[in-house]
């Protein structure tokens, strides 16, 4: 990490970049906040370590529209989601300094707390320099620790890969951290039966608040006014006033960032009742995959996204009827 | 004081369920929330903080207020039915109680909110005190004891057995309808609880927060300090802060369009969204930073000030524990605070 | 057709392009064709202009079918208009279908302006079909069934 505010510094130093777009220490041991840090001096609270999930490219689009260049440090998966963003000219690449930062897998504090540690103190080996496999949790209830790859975040688990798509240097390692195929789940659902894929979805969904919080982190989400935002529209998108809504919103979310969704994860990591958002999204993408042919958002800036092509070749919808 | 061995608080929640609602914290798909207690709910105590908070029971995130139909070439309006049956909320902590006295002095007071005021007539609250607060909490800044929760009844987790104590008529009235279950107890064991939880407290790290220059009169100072325009900027604009807040009160009412008339409904609204208090005009608040802003000066400063110093806040931490982009209150306040430092 | 469930008169509601698929339905009329009259025709200007929230909109407003016509491929007014269409449906089919709403309930047809006859068979094939399922009860808003 020191090598990486020392960089940041003489970039700042030396006028290359505005501002630098990181994360900053918070005031408990797993509550960095994503910052813009405008001076040498500032950069004292730079922190980058496990906790660090969140995927600054969506901070970006905003940051396009400032004076100077912003350095901005993006994890792996995290430069799919600026490629797409460049691709759909949301963000300059001219107005980013990309400083792709290395990842040994991010935290999901929910899931250290589902381990029943509670009363957090501090939390040892969640930095990018620690080798070790666990974490040493300090609470007022006494020492606890758990296995790092335990408490990783679900999308670490399904890693895209430890390259970085775009960036303009490089600094730390990554880890690999992959330890499943990101479709299983997906396709264990699709073998349910119809009412029980419907129980699934109902129990899940039944638990959002409209908070919107997977939309407002989503780098795909980059529309200036959402169509659920309008007053115009009369299914409201705060209020869960019947179990429709929250169907139509995910499904249209899901639906609108199809093809556009690099599957960063980042609905899933915010989503206060934990529902497994990327089940819809990943949905998709194994669909176009299994239809279309194989494609990953972001891996390239010019590609045709899969909804804005065709074959005269596509399989028909009654496709769906037949796949069993 | 009574008590009830905990193997037995599924036949309490029955019989209490015999005759009214009952809500309680269910843990639904990894998830704890109040829900309706039934056979099959997996009734959860031991996960101190319920994602949503209990506000829910008295004041629903969305309810109908009125239905309008067509009937031929006559319109017929159909107002929506106060809450005539008496129901229980179990398990609420001494912040969820506090949080409904700051509601109470918003909606009880004229012109009285039929809607809520129904619900607080006919709902009783058990409360459970926090047998193990966490690093999120700090509910004593706001004058909250985490051990003794004034609510209807109080009640306390110890081991294997819950105590019971009714602190209102209402909460007396209740326990005559469980009583066939309870079993007298002393206080002894409530009293070395309490002092373990008051002992707890003292060593989280939130709970010595100082509010110092958070109050009514600091209305223009705090609105026009610069440090909004910094703290505002991870803030993704998403309602997670004040969806998951047992004090945000705010609300919206919608029209909904059923085909063959039209359903007014209420819904809770959120200071975050870009169509709070819009009017024919426009919006009074045209930036992100406006509207953050809003958010904790209304909890710190506008709301003390219409009512007595009381804060809008009650130190419960599930801003704290949600926040997408790790922001919150407890922030905001400390932020203020080193830059009071600095000056 | 065999109607078992008296009781349940299905609401269907048919999308059909202009320049292919509602010219086929005005040619199912004028030739004395019957499709039932619980399919109810909304004209758009091409398949490819229903976007997925139509659908949507449609099942929660009441529908218990909702059918997609338009020109077939290759004969699109707009050239391409449909092949776009096709991709979106089968994808969106697919998340209804992932979500357990029963398929049968949607379905796409490409019907020409001189398919007449298949504008017919085919409403009469869906409602049928839809009979089958019953009503819709999972993706529907209970506010629009008082």
């Amino acid at each position: 990490m020191q090598e990486l505010v020392n960089r940041a510094k003489k970039l700042l130093e030396d006028g290359t970049v505005a501002r630098v777009l990181g994360w900053k220490a918070g005031d408990l041991p797993y509550n960095p906040e994503p910052a813009y840090f405008e001076s040498a001096e500032s950069l004292k609270d730079f922190v980058y370590n496990g906790f660090c999930g969140a995927n600054l490219s969506k901070y970006m689009i905003e940051a396009s529209k400032l004076e100077g260049k912003t350095l901005v440090c993006l994890k792996p998966c995290d430069t799919y989601s600026f490629n797409q963003l460049i691709k759909e000219h949301r963000v300059d690449r001219e107005k980013a300094y990309i400083i792709g930062v290395g990842c040994k897998g991010k935290l999901d504090i929910e899931k250290i707390r589902n381990q029943g540690i509670k009363g957090i103190e501090s939390i040892e080996g969640a930095e990018l320099s620690d080798a070790a496999e666990t974490l040493k949790v300090r609470t007022i209830y006494g020492e606890k620790s758990c296995s790092y790859a335990d408490v990783m975040l679900e999308r670490c688990h399904v890693c895209k890969g430890k390259e970085h798509r775009i960036y303009d240097e490089q600094i730390g390692e990554s880890k690999e951290t992959k330890d499943g195929e990101r479709f299983d789940e997906v396709a264990r659902i699709e073998a349910m039966s119809p009412e029980e894929k419907f129980a699934f979805f109902k129990k899940e969904l039944s638990k959002c608040i409209r908070c919107n919080a997977c939309r407002n982190v989503c780098p795909a989400c980059s529309c200036r006014k959402c169509v659920f935002d309008s007053n115009k529209f009369d299914s409201s998108q705060k209020a869960n006033v019947d179990s429709f809504e929250e169907k139509m919103f995910h499904i249209i979310r899901a639906f609108h960032v199809a093809g556009r969704c690099t599957d960063c994860g980042e609905c899933s990591r915010v989503c206060p009742q934990g529902i497994p958002l990327h089940l819809f999204n990943r949905k998709f993408i194994k669909d176009i995959d299994e239809l279309y042919g194989e494609y990953q958002a972001g891996d390239d800036t010019d590609s045709k996204a899969p909804l804005t092509n065709y074959t005269f070749e596509d399989a028909e919808p009654s496709i769906v009827g037949k796949r069993g | 004081m009574y008590k009830i061995a905990k193997e037995n608080l599924s036949a309490l929640f029955q019989l209490i369920a015999d005759s009214q609602e009952l809500y309680l914290p269910v843990k639904t798909a990894g998830q704890v929330n109040f829900a309706a207690w039934s056979e099959e709910a997996e009734v959860d105590l031991d996960t101190l903080k319920s994602v949503k908070s209990p506000k829910d029971a008295f004041f629903p995130q969305s309810e109908n207020l009125y239905t309008v139909k067509r009937e031929g070439r006559k319109m017929k309006v159909e107002p929506e039915s106060l809450k005539s049956q008496k129901f229980v909320v179990f398990g609420m902590k001494a912040c969820d109680v506090k949080g409904l006295e700051v509601l109470d002095n918003v909606f009880l007071s004229e012109p009285v909110d039929t809607f809520y005021a129904a619900r607080r007539e006919h709902g009783t609250v058990v409360a459970l005190a926090c047998h193990e607060p966490e690093e999120s909490c700090f509910c004593k800044v706001f004058g909250v004891d985490a051990a003794n929760p004034a609510a209807d009844v109080a009640t306390w987790m110890i081991g294997e057995e819950l105590y019971w104590k009714a602190l209102t008529k209402k909460g007396e009235e209740l326990t005559e309808t469980v009583k066939e279950l309870l079993a007298d107890a002393d206080e002894t064991a409530v009293e070395t609880e309490k002092e373990a939880i008051h002992s707890i407290v003292e060593k989280l790290p939130y709970m010595n927060l100082s509010l110092e220059g958070w109050n009514g009169d600091a209305l223009s100072e705090k609105f026009d300090d610069k440090l909004w325009e910094e703290l505002y900027k991870p803030c993704l604009a998403c309602g997670t802060c004040t969806f998951v807040c047992p004090t945000c009160q705010c609300y919206d009412i919608k029209d909904y369009n059923t085909g063959n008339g039209v359903s007014r409904y209420r819904c809770w609204d959120s200071c975050m969204y870009s169509d709070f208090t819009m009017m024919a005009h426009g919006n009074n608040r045209t930036s992100q930073m406006q509207r953050f802003r809003q958010r904790f000066m209304h909890k710190l400063v506008y709301y003390p000030a219409n009512n007595d110093g009381m804060y809008s806040c009650v130190g419960c931490g599930r801003c704290v524990e949600k926040c997408p982009a790790s922001l919150n209150i407890v922030k905001v306040i400390k932020a203020f605070q080193s830059q009071g430092g600095e000056k | 057709m065999s109607i078992e469930n008296k009781e349940f008169k299905p609401k269907i509601v048919a999308f059909c392009c202009n320049w292919c698929s509602y010219a086929g339905a005005d040619l199912a009329g004028s030739s004395r064709l019957t499709y039932p009259a619980d399919v109810k025709i909304i004209r758009v200007p091409c398949s490819c202009r229903v976007n997925p929230m139509f659908i949507l909109r449609a099942f929660e407003k009441g529908a218990d079918g909702v059918i997609m016509c338009g020109c077939h491929p290759g004969d699109c007014h707009y050239s391409t208009g449909n092949y776009y269409a096709r991709r979106r449906m089968t994808l969106l089919f697919s998340m209804l279908d992932y979500i357990g709403v029963e398929n049968g309930r949607t379905r796409v047809e490409w019907v020409s302006a001189a398919e007449g006859v298949k504008f017919s068979d085919t409403m009469n094939s869906f409602v049928e079909k839809i009979y089958s399922l019953g009503e819709n009860v999972r993706l529907g808003d209970l506010r629009c069934r008082n």
